[in-house]
């Protein structure tokens, strides 16, 4: 044989090769044999969902009647504000036991691994519940001698969730905010101190800008999962959202029914969260990942 | 010419340094004077990034003496006792030096603009308004006027060194370290920072340059120094360590790193 027709047919035949211009050609299209597959199984489901619900003993008006219920907005209030203030907690001592623990004093060092070690450890629950009943170890809490109150009045179930999930979520933070140093360049510290800055300076304006870029999706996610935290300080007595809509199905037995209303409103506060999460995404990604003409 | 009778800007006596048993300097002695310009080259490991790095105290080093500017580096003497100095007072010690890095660690989140006035406004604690025109006039020096705006990621490699000196040089230094500035770069790009870098002697700058560029150590330094395995091996004119190096060990170095040159 003189021809070898297959390597021929491969370049399109010897012939063709000097017409050939791909921008001129019709290009078709790879079929997505997956993406329709995906399409008709979720199709189906979703089919099955809705048949079920519509068949099933729910009755949506109720759950619309509730949805706006003065005390379910109440309870969304307390749940949307003691997120934040968890969360604020959580990230101002994370932020200080990360920087504790990148510090060279070994007790600050010490005292940020013990941190971190204790709170990741023990259930919330149990945390909840041990800030809640501290009446029972100190009956009394103060400066003795100077100021001093009654623990029963101080713990709260408020201040006992702000303690509880606050301190938990610091541990958590300060794990997720370490791991955003460490990510920045070492070359970052050392271009920061060569300029002068002090050791403050340089975290305040070139380690923890850049670390924020590595830290803000895992802290979104920890948000996320810190309101939907607050759901378990109803068992101390705290007026979330989930123990607003227990209190009017004790009363109508409407359970279900009264379980899609704050369902309902964490989807909504979860999805403002994310969309605030891509906001800061985008800023501090500022100056990364424009590819660069490099 | 040099007056010998100033102060040199860097004294080092018998500097050395120790990496746990490795000894990365050891009895490094030089002075550099206002206004000089000293190259120092040496294959890799010589300690020539390390004697840099003890002069703006990235590194502390651990035995001899090493003054900056006619102040000891790093600690206080009072008598026969050594007080370290302060985090502060280490800053304020660095600030007397820019330096420029191989791999430039220009601030990726800042703009070419931000990255300049960064360390004026934060460590000088001066107004950025006040700053931004000797900001733009140091980028205009440098020739990037025209990308003030744009962040590190945007810019070529040669642009980003450039960008590099002039945030080093917007703190005012009175010496400026070097180490291998053209080393990461693209071949075609070394001429631009060179250029920069000529220029900044040419205006008085005292500098200390780790390059193996030697063209540039001829045309600008006034002292070279060849470094090996943390010493100082022999020190002269460009022209006179290139073209008849007294020892075998800067001979070989010359012969295996240029053997064209
Ligand atoms: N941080 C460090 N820890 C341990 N060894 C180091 C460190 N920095 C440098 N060294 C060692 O010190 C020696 C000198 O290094 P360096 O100053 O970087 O050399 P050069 O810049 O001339 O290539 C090398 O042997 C290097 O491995
Ligand atoms: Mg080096």
């Amino acid at each position: 044989m003189s021809a070898t027709p297959l390597a021929d047919i491969a370049r399109g035949g010897p012939t063709m090769a000097e017409e050939l211009d791909i921008a001129r050609l019709r290009h078709v299209r790879r079929p997505h044999y997956g993406r329709i597959a995906a399409i008709v199984a979720i199709l189906f489901l979703a089919f099955l969902l809705v048949r079920a619900f519509a068949h099933g003993k729910i009755d949506w008006a109720t759950t619309w009647e509730f949805l706006f219920w003065p005390t379910i907005l109440w309870g969304l209030f307390n749940t949307v504000w003691m997120s934040f203030v968890c969360m604020a907690v959580g990230i101002a001592i994370g932020l200080a036991c990360a920087v504790a623990h990148a510090s060279a004093n070994p007790v600050l060092k010490g005292a940020a691994i013990f941190y971190a070690w204790f709170f990741r450890g023990a259930p919330v629950i149990l945390q909840l519940l041990i800030w809640f009943n501290l009446a029972l170890v100190f009956p009394i809490i103060g400066i003795p001698g100077l100021i001093e109150f009654k623990t029963v009045v101080i713990i709260t179930p408020a201040v006992a969730t702000i303690l509880s999930l606050g301190l938990n979520e610091g541990a958590y933070v300060s794990e997720i905010i370490r791991s955003g140093m460490l990510g920045v360049d070492r070359g970052q510290y050392e271009a920061a101190k060569a300029m002068g800055m002090t050791n403050g300076t340089a975290l305040r304006r070139i380690i923890l800008p850049q670390a924020m870029r590595i830290v803000v999706p895992p802290l979104g996610n920890e948000f996320i999962g810190l309101v939907k935290m607050t759901a378990l300080a109803s068992i101390i007595g705290f007026g979330d959202i989930v123990r607003s809509a227990q209190d009017i199905y004790y009363s109508n037995a409407k359970v279900i029914e009264l379980l899609m209303v704050p369902t309902f409103w964490f989807l909504v506060v979860v999805t403002v969260l994310t969309l605030g999460q891509r906001a800061l995404e985008r800023r501090f990604g500022r100056g990364f990942g424009t590819g660069g003409a490099r | 010419m040099i007056d010998v009778s100033l102060t040199p800007i860097v004294s080092a006596v018998k500097v050395g340094k120790k990496f746990g048993g490795h000894q990365a300097l050891a009895d490094v002695t030089m002075d550099v004077m206002p206004g000089e310009v000293v190259c120092i080259i040496g294959p890799s490991g010589s300690g020539k990034t390390t004697f840099l790095r003890c002069i703006n105290q990235l590194e502390s080093f651990d035995s001899g003496g090493l003054w900056l500017d006619g102040e000891l580096l790093g600690y206080r003497r009072v008598g026969e006792a050594l007080h370290p100095l302060s985090d502060k007072e280490i800053a304020r010690q660095r600030r007397k030096t820019g330096m420029v890095f191989q791999r430039f660690n220009l601030f990726p989140h800042m703009t070419a603009l931000e990255n300049v006035t960064e360390g004026p406004v934060q460590v000088l604690k001066r107004r950025r308004d006040e700053v931004h025109d000797a900001a733009m006039l140091l980028l205009d020096r440098v020739g990037l006027a025209h990308k003030a705006g744009a962040y590190p990621s945007e810019l070529s490699g040669g642009q980003q060194q450039r960008i590099a000196i002039a945030r080093a040089l917007a703190m005012q230094p009175k010496l400026m370290l070097f180490d291998e500035p053209t080393s990461a770069l693209d071949p075609e790009l070394v001429g631009e920072v060179l250029a920069v870098m000529r220029d900044l002697a040419a205006s008085g700058m005292t500098m200390i340059v780790v390059t193996h560029e030697l063209g540039f150590a001829r045309d600008v330094g006034d002292r070279v120094v060849f470094m090996d395995q943390g010493r100082v091996v022999e020190t002269g004119t460009a022209d006179a360590l290139m073209s008849d190096p007294k020892e075998a060990r800067t001979r070989n170095f010359l012969k295996t790193a240029f053997p064209r040159g």
